[in-house]
Order: structure tokens, then sequence, then C-alpha cells
């Protein structure tokens, strides 16, 4: 290589700085290239067919074919009972887990933020979920609720134990379920959560605190005033990427109530585009692709209503 | 009367602290007891999947009301986990997916994040604003097409299938390329006028010198992979390609019958114990890895 290039030297300089900017150029896509291929198969052209195969009525994944183009699919998505109930389930999960699981770990960092001794023990403790398979884990959860012919389960011991009736969790009323669901879901994101906000709260300057004893501020004013303006951006970022995380729930699901999730009422609408796709209600990527892009779209929309809240009362 | 009220004023500063110094306490017993309840409710999934794992099948069944420990724990449930389903083969078959994936990925991204951070060429600019746009797009809507690609190609419970739509990653590109971008010029002209190639200054300063970043990203690539469920439950239907993920819900389903719920619970044991290891082995780097670049929730 180097051998070449000298020998290209002695024809004279332009010529060679030529060649090796060609040379140059070719190689910087060369080392691209893995990625680039690997984006444009898996990435890139699903992203521009998913859009085709939504318009494309009747499509048969056998031989390949589809009768015409139109919204159809759209529309068979938006009137199928089980997208609808779907929909339903995974905007009461959002609507519950977002703001309980931000609030909780904003309580448990700014209790971190109090202590010194055991701090890194707690911060161990409170991130192993996130290193768990959620859906080993949601098994456990699924014994300790669930209510069988030989036991109550544990869950429903402890409620017995102030006096309450025993409900079955897995099997039993909506509500039920949607409580357990809700319950993995925090249980789930928190680690996550409590790690941004704990990090956010130490890089907050100590200047500050130390103005506020100079004045005797009292310790939730304190907190009203500066800390939470200061830690402000960060909670923002938490929930719109809790919002996005939370409209994808499916694993936590499945764990809790197996695959089929039409039968326990308790789908979500990722969960309704596999079903789709794959599986015994499956073979309609058409149907798949209407669902995914709706989702898409509401995600969107949810993204930018908090972009634009946040824009008004984030401190930055 | 000035002595006076300054003997008034000491009485009463140190009333003020001692009233502080209490509330203090208070305070921080109240956190103390609130952090540990929360700890106690994380770790008790924990507990109970160990406790139920050693319980025996029969013992566990005879409770009705659930005991909190156990007086006879047995292994017979590991056994049966390993023996009765084929456990093992689900852990082998993740060790080989989670490894190849990891490593196949490392490759790719380094020399993406090279060719970014150090060469110079035209369109290098625009190609990167078109990877970061990439990092906008939600698994859920490629993912469709993917299926039907792996399926089209006959990679259906294959490795190739499981392993390909997941080796690049736009993000620890950006990771990487960015640690890359730290790395002083210098160096690198000092390099080249000694005639090294960019191939051999890539494998011999940056690599070495980005160590850090590039195991934090194999970490948390190793996590992912090793928790994956969708994807591989989409394209293996062969349960001697099953991973962990899809073989605990198989277990679940199928394996010993609903009722064995001690040896599913040792399933679940084994499935979770390499990640918690490699999680406190390599705690800070794990968790300052997430805080800069994990999602989850």
């Amino acid at each position: 290589m180097t051998h070449r290039e000298s020998s290209t030297d002695k024809k004279g300089i332009g010529d060679s700085s030529l060649r090796k900017k060609g040379i140059g150029e070719l190689k910087g896509w060369l080392y691209l290239l893995p990625a680039i291929l690997f984006l444009g198969i898996f990435m890139v052209y699903p992203l521009i067919d998913v859009f085709i195969y939504s318009f494309e009525e009747g499509y048969n994944s056998a031989s390949q074919t589809y009768m015409g183009t139109g919204g159809y699919n759209y529309s068979y998505v938006l009137h199928d009972p089980y997208f609808l109930q779907a929909v339903k389930n995974t905007f009461i999960l959002v609507m519950i887990t977002v703001p309980l699981s931000t609030g909780i770990a904003l309580l448990i960092s700014v209790g971190l933020s109090f202590i010194k001794p055991l701090k890194n023990l707690f911060q161990t403790i409170y991130f192993l979920p996130y290193v768990t398979n959620t859906l080993a884990v949601g098994l456990v959860f699924m014994i300790l609720f669930k209510k069988t012919p030989y036991s109550d389960g544990l869950i429903n011991l402890l409620i017995g134990w102030f006096g309450g009736n025993s409900i079955d969790f897995i099997d039993g009323p909506y509500w039920a379920k949607m409580f357990v669901l809700c319950v993995y879901t925090i249980w789930v994101v928190l680690p996550f959560k409590i790690l941004i906000l704990t990090s956010a709260l130490s890089s907050v300057n100590q200047d500050y605190y130390n103005a506020a004893r100079v004045d005797g501020t009292s310790r939730l004013r304190t907190f009203i005033r500066i800390t939470l303006p200061m830690i402000s951006p960060m909670i923002f970022y938490l929930v719109i990427t809790g919002f996005i995380g939370a409209f994808k729930a499916y694993s936590d699901a499945v764990a809790l109530f197996g695959t089929d999730l039409n039968a326990a009422e308790m789908n979500t609408i990722v969960g309704y585009i596999y079903d789709m796709l794959y599986g015994d209600s499956g073979g309609y990527p058409s149907y798949a692709s209407a669902a995914a892009i709706i989702l898409f779209a509401i995600i969107l929309t949810i993204t930018c209503i908090n972009l634009l809240v946040s824009k008004r009362k984030v401190h930055h | 009367m000035i002595e006076k009220s300054t003997a008034e004023n000491s009485i009463n500063y140190e009333k003020i602290e001692e009233k502080a110094a209490v509330r203090k306490k208070t305070a921080n017993i109240v956190t103390y007891f609130f952090l540990t309840v929360w700890a106690v409710i994380v770790l008790f999934p924990f507990y109970w999947m160990v406790l139920t794992s050693v319980k025996s099948y029969s013992a566990y069944n005879s409770e009705y009301t659930p005991k909190f420990f156990t007086l006879s724990p047995t292994i017979q449930n590991y056994v049966d986990a390993f023996t009765t389903v084929p456990l093992g083969k689900y852990l082998i078959n993740t060790v080989i997916f989670t490894f190849i994936t990891t490593a196949a990925m490392l490759i790719v991204i380094t020399l993406a994040a090279f060719a970014f951070a150090r060469l110079s060429f035209r369109g290098k600019n625009a190609a990167f604003v078109l990877f970061l746009s990439l990092m906008m797009i939600p698994n859920e809507l490629v993912i469709i097409t993917n299926f039907v690609t792996i399926t089209d190609l006959n990679m259906r419970n294959s490795f190739q299938g499981l392993i390909l739509p997941s080796i690049t990653s736009v993000f620890y590109i950006y990771l990487l390329k960015e640690n890359f971008e730290q790395i002083p010029d210098s160096l690198y002209f000092a390099a080249k006028v000694d005639g090294t190639s960019d191939l051999k200054y890539l494998m011999r300063v940056m690599i070495p010198i980005s160590k850090p970043t590039l195991i934090t990203v194999a970490i948390l690539k190793l996590i992912e992979c090793w928790n994956s469920y969708v994807w591989p439950r989409l394209i293996t239907d062969d349960e001697n390609y099953y991973l962990v993920s899809n073989g605990i819900q198989e277990i679940r389903e199928n394996g010993f019958g609903r009722e064995n719920i001690p040896a599913m619970m040792a399933a679940v044991v084994v499935i979770s114990i390499p990640l918690i290891l490699l999680f406190l082995i390599f705690r800070n780097r794990v968790m300052a890895g997430v805080a800069r670049g994990g999602t989850k929730g």
C-alpha cells in the first residue's frame, strides 16, 4: 500500500494527492458499508415497506399478491373490537403507570439524596429489576397474585390480614388484572427512572442549597423552589420516554397473562400487531402494518404534546 | 440588661439547635424507613422465587396458606428443570445468540464509528445525519417487514434469522463516535507519519483507548440480547431454537404441566442468575452506561 503510494509520488504531487483522496473517499464508505447494509435491509427498507403494506388490500402472504390499494386495512383495524380493547388497555396502562412511576421514582431519589450510609446498597437493590428477564420475573408476580383452588396466593393472604376478600388477579375481574399489570409495569420501569433522577439530583449545584440554608429556607420550600426546577428537564425526559415505553407495553402483559392476550382481555396495541402478524390469529401483515402506523401516529402526537407542554413549563 | 438578653439568646440557640437535631433525626429515620420498605418490595419477588424453587412439589401444593420459609429445602426442582424440559438447550441457544450478536455488533459499530470520527470523505455529514434520524424509528414499525424478509429467506428457526436484524445499533455507533473523537488528532498524524495504516491505527490505538466504552456497550447489548423476547418469538417456533424468554413461556404453557410451580421457579432462578451476576460484577459500569443511553420504560 505505502509502496504503491510512493511510486505514484514520482509522477507528480497533484496526481498523487488526488488519487489518495480518491482512495480515502472509498475507504470511508468501505468502513461504513456493513452498518449501511444492515440498516438498509433491516431498517430503511422495512420503514418504506410498512407503509406500502398498510395500503395493500387483501394481501395474501402465501402467494404475495394483493387485490387493490386503499384505506381498508386502517378501517378494518379501527373497527376491530380486539384493537379497540387493546387501545383502551394501553391508554389506561399509560395514564396510570407514567405519572405514578415518575412520582415514586422522584420520592425515592429525593430520599436517596438525603442519606449517606447504605446509599450504594439501596441503589444497587433498586436497580436489580432492570437486569432481570421480564418474562421470567413476570411468572413470579403471577404466582404471587394468582388464586388457585390449592391456594389463595400471597397477595390474597395479605389482603385477608387486612380484612379484605380474596380476588383472582390473574383470571378474575378486569380491574384486578389491570391492577397487577400496572403494579408489574411500575416495578419494571422504576430502576431506570430512579437512576436518572438520582444522577440529576446529585448534579444540582450544592451552592444553591447552601444559600437556601443560610436564608433559613425550609426543606420543602427548598425542594419546590430550587431542586424541582433544576431537575425539571430530566423529569420531562422521563415523562416523554415513559409515555413512549408504556405505549409499547407488551412483554409485561404476556409474562402475567400468557400469550393469548385477547382471551384475557389484556391485549396491548403492540400485542395486537404481533397477533396479526403471527400465531393462531396471524398471517395478516397488512393489518399489522396499519396498526403499527396508527401506534406510531399516537406516539408521535403524544410526544409532540409533551414537548409543547415542556417548553412552557420546564426551566432550562 | 444586655447580659441578660445574650444569656436568653444563647439558651434559645441551644434549644433551636436541639430542636433542629431532633427534627433531622426523625427525618432521617422516616427516610430510611421508606427506603427500606421499597427495598423489601423490590427484593421480595426474588426472595419468593428462590424460596419457591427449593420447596418440594408436594410441600408447595399442600400449603393453602403460603409459608414464608421452608425447613426442608430441596434441589429436586433444579434437577427437574434441566431434565423434564430442555432448559439447558434454551440456555445454550441464548448464550450462542447473545455472544455472536454482541461480537458482530461490536465489529460493525467500531468500523462505522471510526469512519465517522476519523476518516474524511464526501457525504460523511449527510450520512451521519441520516444515521441519527434512524434512531427515532420504533422497532415495532420495521419488525413486520423484517419478519416477512426473514421468512422469505427461509431463515426462520435459525441463528442467522435471530441474529441478523439486531447486529446494528445507531445509538451505539453514536456513543462510540463521540468517544473516538476525544482521542487527540496528533496521535493519528504521528501514526500516519510512521506509515501505520488506518486499520492498524484503529486496532492498536483507538480500540485500546476506548476499551471502557466498548465494554459498557457490550454489557448493555448482552443484557438486551439475554432478555429479548419479541423477535425470537416471531422467528422461532421450533423448540430447538428457543431462547430463554420463549423457553420460560413454553415451560409455563406446556412444560411441567401448569401446576408444577416450584420447578418453574427453579427455571426462573437459573435464567435470572447470569445477568444478576454480570450486574453485580460490573455494577458501576452498567449503571453509568444505562444512565447515558439505556431505555426501558
